[in-house]
């Protein structure tokens, strides 16, 4: 297994991001339980979206404890490529890998529809060259709200850390915020499901650019075709 | 003893619930309320007496689980129930 995808109780998109990965884009991916460790030889790790512990506390504040998050914090410190999707960003903010916190969405709805979203010039894997300079992904969510303090958030603008904006925005996040990265561009988290956007059937194929950025230093290094 | 944490959004922080709840609140025709902020309490039994040892125990749950230092304030009461 190359790409890990870790299943907390309540995560419910864990399935969908490994037949992504697996069987549409073609790198070994499996789940693993969150009361396991992460295997060796793993490159890359995807945190699902769900309900992990039923959102209790707050979404993302109990799965934070879970044994495998020492593990992935380690393996994000060594440079690991960690994705966290929806329920995933949550939980990657709870945890310190990402700056930020999750709140209720200012409407005060679950927002479920093919979201509209401006990339952003980020790095070399996230931009409008290598992805478009807008994209449609499907988003579901009820606390997708981004909030940041002052500092937070002039740091991650200045850095140019902002992956993804919403156009427009369907929940009140702050400076429109969809997705970001952690400095050094290994931690990556957005609201969007990329791996719900990958195949024909799909309302759009835009997460497949997506989902390919992300693994591209996988990508590069085994002989997987790049072509769809 | 019983420990009760109150867990609040900060000031500063968006509360999308106690807009709502503030909205319903003047559709009431309380016209003079506003500031609604929705929160939370946590309580619990714990073992021991009121020690800087014991506060400290609660603080480090408070910070690192109950509440979210990004987004909340927390405030908690110890009392011998």
């Amino acid at each position: 297994m190359k790409v890990a995808i870790i299943q907390f109780p309540g995560s419910n998109c864990d399935w969908d991001a490994e037949h992504s990965v697996q069987n549409v884009i073609g790198l070994p991916a499996g789940r693993v339980w969150h009361k396991d460790p992460l295997p060796e030889g793993v490159e890359a790790v995807i945190v699902p979206g769900g309900f992990s512990f039923g959102d209790y506390l707050r979404c993302g504040a109990i799965a934070r404890f879970s044994p495998i998050m020492s593990d992935l914090q380690r393996f994000a410190d060594q440079g690991g490529q960690v994705l966290g999707i929806c329920n995933g960003f949550q939980i990657l903010c709870e945890s310190g890998l990402l700056p930020g916190a999750l709140v209720r969405n200012d409407c005060m709805e679950f927002r479920c529809l093919n979201q509209s979203l401006k990339v952003e010039d980020s790095n070399e894997r996230f931009n409008t060259e290598a992805l478009a300079a807008q994209l449609t992904l499907p988003i579901a969510h009820g606390e997708g709200n981004y909030r940041a303090d002052t500092e937070v958030l002039a740091d991650l603008e200045a850095n140019n850390q902002v992956l993804l904006r919403y156009s427009p925005n369907p929940n009140g996040s702050i400076n429109d915020i969809a997705g970001i990265r952690n400095p050094t561009g290994n931690v990556y988290g957005m609201m969007p499901h990329p791996e719900r956007a990958v195949e024909s059937h799909h309302p759009c194929l835009d997460g497949l650019p997506v989902l390919r950025a992300f693994l591209q230093p996988l990508l590069q290094s085994s002989s997987v075709k790049l072509s769809a | 003893m019983k420990v009760t944490v109150f867990v609040s959004p900060k000031t500063t922080v968006l509360d999308p619930q106690g807009a709502a709840v503030e909205q319903a609140i003047k559709s009431l025709g309380h016209h003079s309320i506003e500031g609604v902020r929705v929160g939370k309490t946590v309580t619990f039994q714990m073992e021991g007496s009121d020690t800087p040892e014991i506060r400290d125990e609660i603080d480090r749950l408070c910070d690192g689980l109950l509440s979210n230092p990004v987004i909340e304030d927390y405030r908690y009461e110890i009392t011998t129930e």
